[in-house]
C-alpha cells in the first residue's frame, strides 16, 4: 500500500523525515525543569503509605487500626475490605484471546488473604509521608501463615499447595503451537540436539518509581489523576470502572515520566487505593512508591525454564524445532494485560527468522506466591531469541559450519514476503538477508575471527556472537487486547489544527517518556503540512486535551500514532489548500504549502502565508463565501486491520572476553543492524536501540529477583539488585536497513524494544563461542560469574 | 525539631527541621527545589546528587540538620555556572538524556569529572560514572557529552 505520492513527500527537500533532530523537550529537562508527578503540588494534599504483607501467603485474621488512626497527622486508615466496599468489584486478569486461561479475582488491597510478600494490605493517609509511615508501624495484623508455593517446577505437583483453591490447581494457562510434522522430522533427522535453559525473574527498575497524585473534587464530582504513566486513557478507563466514577468525569494527565519501559502500563492496587482515598476525603492524595516497596510491588517478568531441541540435516538445514516452556508468574494474572502474554510471545517468536516449517512450542504458565508479572520491555523476546539463536549456534557447531554461514543458509529470503514465521505468525517486509550481510561488514567478522584465534593461543578467550530476530511491534485489534476484552485502545489518533497566527497544534493519543515521541510526531506533521518545525507544537499525555488513544507500549507510537498524525496532517493540508484556492480564486491543485506559506506548486512563488489562512479562517470569515465553513482541524485514527503485529527484524553482533578464572565477562563491542521501516529520526531510533540493549544486558548479566523457599524476596534493594552501570557497558554501533511496512503510508515500524530483546541472546552466544574450547555452554541468565564458573566446572 | 542554616544557591535560609529529614526531602519539599530527584533513598542510584560545599554528594542520605552552615548548589542555581551550562548544551547535543530523571545529578557528577580530572579518558569517565544510574540511554550519549566538554576545555586550556 506504499504510495508513491507519499514517498515523494518524505524524500522532498522540505521533508523533516529522516532528520536526526534533537528533542525540544531535552532543553527543559536538562535544566532541571522537568515536572514529574512528585514535583506537582496541589493545596491540602495528603500522602499515602502502605502496610504490605511480610508473608508470601497468609490469611488476614484481624487488623487493628486504632493506634494508627490516633497518630499525629493521620486523616484516613483504610483496609482492603473497606476499599473493596468502595470498588465496583475485583479484577480478573484474563483475556478471551488466551483460551482456557484462568485467574482468581484480585482486590486492589488484600481482603482475606495476602498472596505475595509485598501485597498491599492497609493504607494510611497522613499530612506527610513520614507521618503515614509512622502510623503504618502502629497497625497490628493477626496473620495465619499458609504454606507458600514458591517453585514453578513443582507448582503442578500433587502435593503442592494450590494458591487459589477455587481455580482447582496452579495452572494459569497452557498453549501449544504445532505446525508441520514435528515428530516425523525429529525421527528422520540426521542430527538432533537438546538443551535446557533458565531465565531469572527481574523487574523494570525505572529510576522514577511509580507515582500518582489523585485529586477528586466532590463539588464537580470530577477526578483528576496525575500519574507517571504511559497509558493515560487506559488508567482513565480502569480507574473509572473500578471506582465507579463516570469515565467522562475522569481526567488523567501523565506529566514528565522518569522512565517506564512497560512497567507503567499496568494496574496497581496501591495506586487505586490512593485514588479511592482522594474520593473518600475530597482532597488530593499523593502516593509515590519508594524503592524498597517498588521491588515487591512493581510487576516482575521473565521467569522461565525452557527446554529445546533442534533437528538439522547434514547439509545444514533446520528441519524442526521444539520448545517446552515453563513460566513462573505471580499470585494473580495482572489486570488487564495478563501475565501470560509473555509466554505467548516466546512461542510466537522463537527461531522467528528461519524458513523451516516443523515447529512445536508449548508453554505452561503457573501461579506462584510471588509478585505478579506482566509485560516489560520486549515482552518474551529475550527468552525466545536467546533460545533460538543458541540452538542455531549449536547446530552450526555440530556440523562444523560457520554460524554466519548457517544463518545465511536458513533465514527467510528477503523476497519471501508476505510469509509466516515458523510459529505461523504472519510476517511481511522483512530483511534478514540484507541485515546479516550489513552486520558482517560492520563487525569486520573475518577480522574478529582472526583476532579470536590468535588470542586463544595465548589463553585469552574471546567470543563472537550473532543473533537475528523478529520483533512484534505496533499491535492491531486482531487477537489481542481489544478483542480479548480489555479496555485498551487498539487504534491511535491525532487531531491537528491550524491556529489563528498560522501555528499548528498537533494532539496525539500516544505518549512520551523521553524517547522523543513529541519530536517525531512534529517531524511527521510538519512534513505533511509543509511547515517549519518551530511552527508546530505537539501535545500528549492529557486525556482532556488529546483524542482517545492507547498511549505508548509495544513500540507502537511512531508506527500507529505516527500514521494517524500523517493522515490527519494530509487532511488539514488539503483543507488549507481548498480554502486558499477559494481566497486566491485559483485551483487548489495548482497550490502547495512550503515553509509555512501557500505557494504556487512548482515555481514556489509565495501566494499567502498560513497566518493569513488562520486569521481569515478564525476571525474574518466574512471574506469567505457564505456556503463555505472551514474547520481548519482534522482528526484521523489508524489501526492495523488484518495483522496482529507489524513484525520487524534485525540482527545483533557481540564480541566478548571471558575470564575463565573469575567468570567475569568483558563486553568489548556490540553491533546492531535494525530494520524498523522508514526512519523518521535516525538518532532517536538509535538511542532507543542503545538504551534498549543496555537494559537487556541487565537481565542477561546482573539482574535477578532472588527468592527463597518461602517465596521471600532476598535482594529487594539497589544494594543487592544490580543494574548496568557505565563502566561495564560496551560501545554499541547501530546501522539500519529500511524496508517500509506495507501497512501504512508512512511505512514506519516500531523500534523501541528490540535492543532489549536481542542483546541477551547475542551475548550468551558470544560467551558460549568463547567457551567452545572447553566444551561447555552457559544456558542460564543472568550469566553471573558464578554461572560461568559452574559451567566451566571450576566451582 | 532543630534549627539549621544553609546557603542554598546563594541565598541564606534558616529553617526548623525534624532531625530525621533528609537534605533531599528538605530541599524538595520545603524549598521546592524539584530538580533533585529520588530514585532509591539508600545512596545507590545517585539521582539525588547535588553540590554541598563544592563537592557532589548524595542528598538522600544526608540529614538537613547535619548540613548546618553548608553551601548548597542545586540545578536551579546553576544557570550561571559555566561548567554546568557547557555540560547542559553538550548533553542536549549528544543525546545524553531521554527521560531526564538522572540528568541533574549526572550533570553534577560530570562537573566533578571535568574539573577534577581534566585529562580523563573515556575509560576513566565511565568509571567515575559508577555512582549514577541511567536506565534510558545506556550511557553512550552521556559519555560522549562529557568527553566533548573535556576536549573543549583541553583545547581552551581552561
Amino acid at each position: 500500500m506504499s504510495d508513491s505520492g507519499a514517498s515523494s513527500v518524505f524524500e522532498g527537500p522540505n521533508s523533516h523525515i529522516g532528520r536526526s533532530l534533537s528533542r525540544a523537550s531535552a532543553r527543559r529537562t536538562v535544566a532541571g525543569r522537568g515536572r514529574y508527578t512528585d514535583d506537582i503540588t496541589l493545596p491540602r494534599t495528603v500522602h499515602a503509605a502502605f502496610v504490605r504483607s511480610p508473608y508470601a501467603h497468609a490469611r488476614i485474621l484481624k487488623i487493628d487500626t486504632a493506634d494508627a488512626e490516633a497518630m499525629p497527622g493521620v486523616v484516613l486508615v483504610m483496609t482492603g475490605a473497606e476499599l473493596a466496599e468502595r470498588s465496583t468489584g475485583p479484577w480478573i486478569g484474563t483475556l478471551s484471546c488466551f483460551e482456557g486461561m484462568k485467574s482468581a479475582p484480585q482486590y486492589a488491597m488484600a481482603v482475606d488473604r495476602a498472596c505475595w510478600q509485598g501485597e498491599p494490605v492497609v493504607m494510611v493517609v497522613a499530612e506527610r509521608r513520614a507521618l503515614a509511615e509512622d502510623a503504618c508501624e502502629q497497625i497490628v495484623i493477626d496473620w495465619e501463615v499458609i504454606s507458600p508455593t514458591a517453585e514453578a517446577e513443582t507448582a503442578l505437583d500433587a502435593g503442592t499447595p494450590v494458591l487459589h483453591p477455587d481455580l482447582g490447581d496452579n495452572l494459569a494457562f497452557t498453549k501449544t503451537i504445532d505446525r508441520g510434522t514435528v515428530d516425523d522430522a525429529f525421527a528422520s533427522a540426521d542430527i538432533v540436539l537438546e538443551e535446557s535453559f533458565s531465565f531469572g525473574r527481574h523487574t523494570a527498575v525505572s529510576l522514577e518509581p511509580r507515582a500518582l497524585l489523585a485529586d477528586y473534587d466532590p463539588g464537580t464530582e470530577r477526578l483528576t489523576i496525575h500519574t507517571s504513566n504511559q497509558v493515560p486513557h487506559m488508567i482513565q478507563a480502569v480507574f473509572a470502572r473500578t471506582l465507579g466514577v463516570p469515565e467522562h468525569n475522569v481526567r488523567v494527565i501523565a506529566p514528565d515520566v522518569g522512565g517506564s519501559f512497560g512497567l507503567k502500563i499496568h494496574t496497581f492496587g496501591d495506586e487505586v487505593a490512593a485514588t479511592a482515598a482522594s474520593i473518600e476525603l475530597g482532597r488530593p492524595v499523593k502516593f509515590i512508591a519508594d524503592r524498597l516497596e517498588s521491588f515487591v510491588s512493581d510487576i516482575h517478568a521473565r521467569e522461565h525454564q525452557i527446554s529445546a531441541r533442534i533437528a538439522v540435516s547434514k547439509a545444514g538445514d533446520i528441519q524442526a524445532l521444539e520448545i517446552d516452556d515453563l513460566a513462573g508468574v505471580g499470585a494473580y494474572s495482572a489486570y488487564p494485560r495478563t501475565s501470560v502474554f509473555e509466554a505467548n510471545q516466546v512461542l510466537n517468536i522463537t527461531a522467528g527468522p528461519y524458513k523451516f516449517e516443523n515447529y512445536r512450542a508449548k508453554t505452561t504458565v503457573v501461579y506462584l506466591n510471588k509478585v505478579p508479572t506482566s509485560q516489560y520491555r520486549s515482552v518474551g523476546h529475550p527468552i525466545g531469541i536467546s533460545v533460538g539463536e543458541h540452538m542455531v549456534d549449536r547446530a552450526a557447531e555440530t556440523l562444523g559450519m560457520d554460524p554466519v554461514e548457517f544463518r545465511r543458509r536458513n533465514v527467510m529470503p528477503d523476497d519471501a514476503y508476505p510469509g509466516v514465521a515458523p510459529s505461523g505468525v504472519p510476517v511481511n517486509d522483512l530483511s534478514h538477508e540484507a541485515c546479516l550481510e550489513k552486520l558482517i561488514g560492520l563487525m569486520d567478522y573475518e577480522g574478529l575471527l582472526r583476532e579470536q584465534a590468535a588470542l586463544r593461543k595465548q589463553g585469552v578467550y574471546r567470543g563472537i556472537g550473532i543473533a537475528g530476530f523478529i520483533k512484534g511491534t505496533a499491535p492491531g485489534p486482531q487477537g489481542y487486547y481489544g478483542s480479548g476484552g480489555a479496555p485498551i485502545a487498539s487504534q491511535d489518533a491525532c487531531t491537528v489544527k491550524l491556529e489563528p497566527s498560522g501555528g499548528v497544534i498537533c494532539t496525539v493519543g500516544v505518549t512520551d517518556q523521553g524517547q522523543g515521541v513529541d519530536t517525531v510526531m512534529g517531524q511527521i506533521a510538519a512534513t505533511a503540512l509543509g511547515i517549519p518545525l518551530d511552527q508546530i507544537r505537539v501535545i500528549e499525555g492529557d486525556t482532556d486535551a488529546v483524542p482517545y488513544g492507547g498511549g505508548t507500549y509495544a513500540s507502537r507510537a511512531t508506527a500507529i500514532g505516527g500514521e494517524a498524525v500523517y493522515q490527519a496532517s494530509c487532511d488539514l493540508r488539503r483543507e488549507i489548500l481548498t480554502m486558499a484556492g477559494i481566497l486566491l480564486q485559483s485551483d487548489a491543485e495548482t497550490l502547495d504549502i512550503v515553509g509555512g506559506n501557500v505557494v504556487t506548486a512548482g515555481s514556489g512563488e509565495i501566494r499567502v502565508p498560513l497566518s493569513e489562512i488562520g486569521r481569515i479562517g478564525h476571525f474574518q470569515l466574512g471574506e469567505l463565501p457564505n456556503d463555505y465553513q472551514p474547520t481548519l482541524s482534522a482528526t484521523r485514527r489508524f489501526r492495523l486491520t488484518e495483522l496482529p503485529y507489524i513484525f520487524t527484524n534485525g540482527i545483533h553482533g557481540a564480541y566478548v572476553e571471558v575470564d575463565t578464572d573469575t567468570g567475569f565477562l568483558r563486553l568489548l563491542k556490540h553491533w546492531v543492524v535494525e530494520d524498523c521501516g522508514r526512519l523518521i529520526n535516525p538518532n532517536l531510533a538509535d538511542e532507543q536501540v542503545r538504551g534498549g540493549c543496555v537494559q537487556g544486558l541487565g537481565g542477561a548479566l546482573y539482574e535477578h529477583c532472588l527468592y527463597d523457599e518461602n517465596a521471600q524476596l532476598l535482594n529487594g534493594s539497589m544494594a543487592d539488585y544490580l543494574t548496568p552501570m557505565a563502566a561495564e557497558m560496551p560501545d554499541i554501533e547501530v546501522a539500519h536497513v529500511e524496508t517500509p511496512t506495507s501497512e501504512s503510508e508512512l511505512g514506519a515500524k516500531g523500534a523501541g524494544e528490540s535492543g532489549t530483546g536481542a542483546a541477551p541472546g547475542v551475548v550468551m552466544c558470544a560467551v558460549n563461542n568463547a567457551l567452545r574450547p572447553f566444551g561447555a555452554a552457559v544456558t542460564a541468565q543472568p550469566m553471573t560469574p558464578e554461572v560461568v564458573l559452574r559451567t566451566l566446572g571450576k566451582i | 525539631m532543630m534549627e539549621t542554616t544553609l546557603t542554598i544557591n546563594g541565598e541564606s535560609i534558616t529553617a526548623t527541621v525534624e532531625p530525621r529529614t533528609t537534605l533531599a526531602d528538605f530541599l524538595r519539599e520545603q524549598r521546592r527545589l524539584t530538580g533533585i530527584h529520588l530514585g532509591c533513598e539508600h545512596g545507590v542510584c545517585g539521582a539525588c546528587t547535588i553540590m554541598v560545599d563544592g563537592e557532589p554528594v548524595r542528598s538522600c542520605i544526608l540529614y538537613a540538620v547535619s548540613c548546618d552552615g553548608a553551601h548548597i548548589q542545586t540545578i536551579e542555581g546553576s544557570d550561571t555556572d559555566p561548567v554546568i551550562v557547557a555540560l547542559q548544551a553538550s548533553f542536549t547535543a549528544h543525546h545524553g538524556l531521554q527521560c531526564g530523571y538522572c540528568t541533574p545529578a549526572m550533570l553534577f557528577t560530570a562537573r566533578d569529572i571535568v574539573t577534577r580530572l581534566p585529562d580523563a579518558d573515556e575509560d576513566r569517565v565511565r568509571l567515575e560514572l559508577a555512582g549514577n544510574i541511567c536506565r534510558c540511554t545506556g550511557y553512550a550519549g552521556i559519555v560522549r557529552a562529557i568527553m566533548a566538554v573535556l576536549h573543549d576545555r583541553r583545547a581552551k586550556n581552561e
